[in-house]
């Protein structure tokens, strides 16, 4: 399988008064078309990680890399120009929650329709046609009277649907999914996820699934980073997950309650400084 | 039905009206002392605003709510809240920004004229595992899971025996959310609390809970004690497909298109 993006040695750094904080410590990963989960808990740098990629660290933030490669693109040094005509079009992002990643004052088919406009010359009736079909594609029944509707109007899998037509519309090599579920309800995540892995099973796709749900992304991905104070800490196969030998890995695995598993009490994370050396 | 008497919490037909919209449809159920009850559901079950209403917080239209034998009116009363307090979903928007830990778990026991305040709030933070070296941090310096524990210690200073718990870990890291469960556990164990918890996720709720109901639209779908829902023994749809939710996403076989 040929790599379509090259991490090597990924830092990233942020400058504060109190010294420097490393949020990305030295992350190494390449990604074909397949789905990789990154999964940790807040502060692990998982999120920081797909920023990078996506090109979103705050601008006071240092990065660092010895290889940051996408499709022979070196990300570190391709111009802010360069940057802007990938983002959006051949790299994609999803965020947690609709409620605030959305446009407020601009109605749902507008802003598929600008993403659209934004990295493609076609008329406004064409690219009205595609955002219709595209809100079809993630199963938003009435596309025609979502197309009209504001964000607040709708319900979080509705806006979580319509993030994801925005971010497909372009027909992206690469979508990075941050949280992409956190915020919705149980049922309804399933849904999205269903969407999701068809699209990206349809298009052939490569995906970064960034989550702290460990079962939820080794149910979804076929590859699992586990994440811990800004380093990998295992890599693993997701139908290996129950062989994970790192015990953060374990500990993650073993934390959430299960239904019908008696166990008073959940046995919790015994963080060893060792970790993150 | 047991008598009214001996339960700690008895709603009754219970409705809440915001303006023209009926948030909850007549819900009844009760709760004994000691017991811990969980009310599951997806966003706008109403089962948020059934919490709330017992909190005085959401405008009761219909039906009755009795708290230790004694049935509320539209107002609460002091003592009320010495008996039921309440721990919110988001510690982020649940602790004033611009008080300390210290001023935070202060003001309820001035409110309700405590006296060795110094020992009460060093004992609340011990209980909840957070050393007095965290009694003078503001909010934002602390991690969603030690905001989480400031917020359950200001609900424990005042001695309640009911705890109303709005998905109490739904904001928090998987990892967290075990240590506050045990937390929590370990509370109603010592202090043989009463709980009533909300929450989206079957898992939390039956590790929790000994009964739990399910709600969709405002209204009971089912009632369950957790063995029967750790055999799958559910007679509803919705709970099914709740439980199926809850098992995570899974891969449909790629079938032939038809």
């Amino acid at each position: 399988m040929s790599n379509m993006l090259t991490v090597e040695d990924l830092r990233v750094q942020f400058p504060t008064r109190n010294g420097t904080v490393d949020a990305v410590r030295g992350v190494s990963f390449t990604l074909g078309r397949e789905r990789l989960g990154i999964v940790g808990e807040s502060g692990s740098g998982k999120s920081q990680t797909g920023r990078a990629i996506m090109g979103l660290t705050p601008p006071h933030a240092k990065i660092t890399a010895r290889k940051l490669n996408f499709d022979g693109i070196d990300l570190l040094e391709a111009s802010v120009k360069q940057r802007r005509s990938l983002r959006g079009n051949r790299i994609a992002m999803i965020l947690q929650d609709p409620k605030y990643s959305l446009n407020p004052v601009m109605s749902i088919g507008r802003q598929i329709v600008e993403t659209l406009r934004t990295h493609e010359k076609v008329s406004k009736a064409e690219a009205r046609k595609r955002a219709l079909d595209m809100l079809a594609a993630v199963q938003i029944r009435d596309a025609e009277r979502v197309y009209d509707l504001h964000p607040h109007e709708v319900s979080g899998g509705m806006g979580q649907r319509a993030m994801i037509a925005m971010m497909l519309i372009t027909g992206p090599e690469l979508l990075i999914a941050d949280e992409p579920t956190s915020a919705l309800d149980v049922t309804v995540q399933l849904d999205v996820l269903r969407i999701l892995d068809n699209l990206v099973r349809d298009r052939g796709m490569g995906l970064i699934f960034i989550s702290h749900d460990l079962r939820l992304v080794s149910s979804f991905c076929d590859r699992v980073i586990v994440m811990y104070a800004g380093r990998i800490v295992e890599e693993i196969a997701a139908t290996d997950l129950h062989n994970a030998k790192h015990p953060y890995t374990q500990g993650l695995l073993n934390c959430m309650p299960q239904i019908g598993a008696d166990r008073h009490p959940l046995p919790v994370l015994d963080r060893k400084p060792e970790w993150a050396a | 039905m047991t008598s009214t008497r001996s339960n700690a919490l008895v709603i009754e037909k219970l409705e809440v009206k915001f303006d023209r919209f009926l948030a909850l449809r007549g819900v009844s159920f009760d709760v004994a002392p000691g017991e811990s009850f969980g009310l599951v559901g997806e966003s706008g079950s109403g089962k948020s605003t059934l919490l709330r209403a017992v909190a005085g917080l959401a405008p009761v239209s219909a039906g009755t709510i009795t708290v230790n034998g004694t049935t509320l009116g539209s107002s609460r009363t002091k003592a009320f809240y010495r008996e039921v307090q309440m721990v919110f979903q988001d510690p982020y928007g649940s602790l004033h920004p611009r008080q300390t830990v210290d001023r935070l778990l202060l003001e309820p026991l001035v409110i309700h004229g405590f006296g060795d305040i110094e020992k009460r709030i060093l004992r609340a933070l011990d209980e909840v595992g957070l050393g007095s070296s965290f009694r003078f941090r503001y909010s934002h310096q602390l991690s969603g899971g030690q905001r989480q524990r400031v917020a359950i210690a200001r609900a424990l200073i005042l001695e309640p025996s009911i705890l109303l718990l709005d998905e109490p870990t739904s904001a928090l890291d998987a990892s967290v959310q075990a240590e506050v469960l045990n937390l929590l556990e370990q509370i109603r164990r010592d202090r043989k609390l009463t709980f009533l918890m909300v929450s989206h996720d079957l898992a939390v709720v039956t590790h929790m809970c000994d009964r739990l109901m399910v709600m969709q639209n405002g209204a009971e779908v089912e009632r369950l004690t957790a063995s029967e829902l750790a055999k799958r023994k559910v007679t509803q749809e919705y709970t099914r497909n709740l439980l199926i939710a809850s098992q995570g996403f899974v891969r449909p076989d790629i079938q032939p298109e038809h």
